[in-house]
């Protein structure tokens, strides 16, 4: 039996399109641009000013502080300014500009040592100073995520090989093709912790992924593979930690808390090459998929590549693009230009020929309660939304509105087309925010 | 890139399923009991069926267009309530009756309330319970075969025998829409498969209304005795089709169960001891107004706090 969670949904999930094309490495001649906040937390402190001629794998921003990652050149060139640029939420962020001369000579790379001689905060030290942090979306810092308060206390360190969003193909791409990497990262964050146990958490729709790695974990005591089931959102962060270990954290707590460890595919990936190969965090891979795109495929790409460079790599658009998303269908955030940078924590670019949002016009709640049953955080969406458009915080808060983890189910489902979620995030926002002051 | 794209918030994917295209599901769903119901009484109940049908809607549209509201019409539910209504009234019962009940039930119930979503108790039923105490004596005339008799329901409750085979089939006097079991749970079992309804309201009810009737009624466990209950008087027309109405029904899970105990109950209270035979109507429409307090009630623990499972 596949192991889940109450809830959730099953959306058209559009893998087909680029489930079966092999990753493709790409060397764009483009500018390339690095905002300083790639990640939550401090912007990084550029160490590189105009002129300077930097090197494919060459660190331009340091961290700044311990909230704070440092940002890596990804193509060999110029430094041709430092300014502000516009970036895929629509805030203007402090950027590296780099004139890319195409030929990616890249910088010597970090120093490598085994791993069974390095201590714990050895390792997390070439993790934080490789620049990674959660890929698949968050941009947490991940040499923070790594250093819980009580290490003793880990029992699991689960890699999230779910990937449930629509579309993403990613993941599934990195597992098929270079599953030693991601077994080995694992077992690099089971090195830092003694009583951990690595968990590999795959939905069932990826059978192949699910059989090759349980392949090359045969003679790995520590490490199991487990089956979910596939359902949206089988990869949210409390929703895979209850499937994978039926241990349950909410709003308020860590996945330490629960002694568990959550990492996302290509951060694993990361880790590895980080400690074993020596290079730092530049590159990634991203799905280029949708229907409206020519040709929708998986390629590594350079950090700091533009959208619409990327979007022309795949043969541009075949069809007018309606709506064009970064990320999934389900929690991907919509477009508005394509000439803003690729960043860290990019996963995809979803070109849509037809917006459903556009199309349906918002109705009354009749009520029906599919909200109520697909909610995986288990509150009552249609009720938080009547609050959150009344702004009735108090009601918001006792109705426990800051559970629900924006996954999208409830706008997803609602025959009367509401915007649920969006109200919901609002309102959460602004609860969030209130604490924050306290 | 100079084409205007456009931008929202997350999700940007939705599903098919529409407020029109449940409506739909559910008329569709009703035509084999308003099929049984025209065959089996006659041009008469195609009538009543046409005349609430519009009624209903042109009540929904003049209210709006007086009212300078958007009109909302095309969501079907007013066909719906126009359907419900007839199938809920008898074949005999004069045509401008059906149209004071349309009336009713769309303008009182469910726009002066705010309009779709917001009404507190389901139209068709506020409107069938107004006629009843407008024209009770036209509203329970039942004429079958040209001759006034007793439902099966008022036979089997003074102590006769019926003719169990007929309640399941239909062929016996009653409302337009109430009296074949087998064409109702047709149409319930699409909505069931299409996932517009499911067994957790009408499933609750009928359970719990079999064990009062078998633990608290003096026939007990008599299965005839139960069977013609269940099939008699409106029971499986209202557990499928009214008692399931989104909108006067509880969001919550546990709250769902709840509602269909409580609408059990009523129902057998009604039916053992009222002076009439029938209570479907009203058990559900109590329980409408009972719904805010049950989902206040019954709201689900969340995940993270206790709700996982």
């Amino acid at each position: 039996m596949a192991f889940t969670f109450k809830g959730g949904i099953h959306p058209f999930d559009g893998k087909s399109l680029s489930k079966d094309k092999p990753m493709e490495e790409l060397f764009p001649q483009v500018e390339m641009v690095y905002p300083l906040s790639q990640h939550i937390g401090k912007p990084a402190i550029p160490v590189v000013k105009q002129g300077d001629y930097v090197l494919a794998g060459q660190k331009i921003a340091e961290a700044d502080g311990y909230m704070s990652v440092p940002i890596y050149a990804s193509a060999s060139g110029t430094i041709s300014k430092i300014e502000k640029r516009r970036v895929l939420t629509g805030d203007m962020v402090e950027s590296i500009i780099l004139d890319n001369d195409g030929i990616y000579s890249t910088a010597e790379r970090m120093p490598v040592r085994s791993i069974t001689e390095m201590r714990r905060g050895e390792v997390i030290n070439i993790i934080k100073e490789a620049g990674i942090v959660g890929m698949g979306g968050a941009g947490f810092p991940t040499h923070v995520k790594l250093s819980p308060k009580d290490p003793e206390k880990i029992y699991y360190v689960i890699v999230n090989c779910a990937e449930c969003e629509p579309y993403l193909t990613s993941d599934y791409r990195r597992m098929i093709e270079e599953p030693e990497k991601l077994v080995n990262g694992l077992k690099i964050m089971l090195a830092l912790y003694d009583h951990a146990e690595g968990i590999l958490a795959v939905e069932d729709n990826k059978p192949d992924c699910i059989r090759k790695l349980r392949e090359l974990t045969l003679d790995e005591p520590r490490i199991t593979v487990k089956e979910l089931k596939t359902k949206y959102p089988q990869g949210a962060e409390r929703q895979l930690i209850y499937a994978a270990t039926r241990r349950v954290i909410n709003s308020s707590m860590l996945p330490a808390d629960a002694g568990c460890i959550v990492n996302n595919v290509d951060t694993v990936c990361s880790i590895y090459s980080a400690v074993i190969e020596g290079i730092p965090l530049y590159k990634r891979i991203i799905t280029v998929t949708g229907d409206a795109v020519r040709f929708p495929k998986n390629y590594i790409v350079p950090c700091g590549m533009s959208y619409g460079a990327l979007l022309e790599e795949a043969g541009g658009l075949k069809e007018k693009a309606e709506k064009i998303v970064s990320g999934g269908p389900m929690m991907g955030f919509a477009l508005f230009d394509l000439n803003v940078p690729t960043t860290k924590i990019s996963s995809a670019l979803l070109c849509l020929t037809r917006d459903e949002v556009a199309r349906s016009k918002p109705t009354n709640c009749i009520n029906c309660g599919r909200c109520v049953d697909v909610c995986p955080g288990r509150v009552m969406p249609s009720k938080l939304a009547d609050f959150a458009e009344h702004g009735d915080m108090e009601s918001f808060l006792k109705f426990n509105g800051l559970e629900c983890c924006e996954c999208g189910c409830c706008s997803y489902v609602c025959p009367a087309k509401r915007q649920l979620t969006q109200s919901i995030k609002s309102m959460r926002k602004i609860a969030l925010a209130q604490r924050k002051k306290g | 890139m100079n084409e205007m794209m456009h931008v929202s918030s997350n999700p940007h994917t939705r599903s098919r399923m529409s407020t029109s295209r449940i409506m739909f599901f559910v008329i569709i769903a009703l035509l084999p009991a308003s099929g049984f119901g025209i065959w089996n009484f006659g041009y008469r109940a195609a009538v009543l069926i046409a005349v609430c049908i519009a009624s209903c809607v042109a009540s929904e549209f003049i209210y709006e267009k007086l009212m300078k509201l958007p009109v909302t019409i095309d969501d079907l539910s007013a066909v719906v309530t126009g359907l419900l209504l007839a199938l809920n009234l008898p074949p005999t019962l004069p045509w401008w009756m059906a149209v004071l009940g349309s009336v009713f039930a769309i303008i009182i119930v469910k726009m002066l309330f705010g309009g779709i979503g917001q009404n507190f108790m389901n139209p068709a039923l506020g409107g069938r319970c107004f006629l009843m105490i407008c024209f009770t004596a036209k509203m329970t005339n039942f004429t079958y075969d040209g001759v006034t008799q007793a439902t099966p329901l008022a036979l089997i409750r003074d102590g006769a025998s019926v003719e169990l085979f007929k309640m399941i089939v239909g062929t016996i006097p009653g409302t337009i829409g109430e009296t074949s079991t087998i064409a109702i749970l047709a149409g319930a079992i699409l909505l069931i498969v299409m996932g517009i309804i499911d067994m957790r309201i009408p499933g609750s009810y009928l359970l719990s209304f079999i064990l009062f009737m078998g633990i608290f009624s003096d026939r007990g466990f008599d299965i005839n005795y139960l069977a013609a209950q269940l099939c008699g008087g409106g029971l499986m027309l209202g557990a499928f089709f009214m008692a399931t109405d989104y909108t006067t029904s509880p969001i919550t899970d546990k709250g769902k169960y709840i509602y269909g105990i409580i609408m059990g109950f009523l129902t057998f209270i009604f039916r053992s001891f009222s002076s009439a035979a029938e209570g479907v109507s009203y058990a559900i429409i109590i329980s409408n107004l009972l719904v805010p307090l049950i989902e206040r009630v019954t709201v689900p623990k969340c995940f993270g706090k206790g709700g996982e499972s």
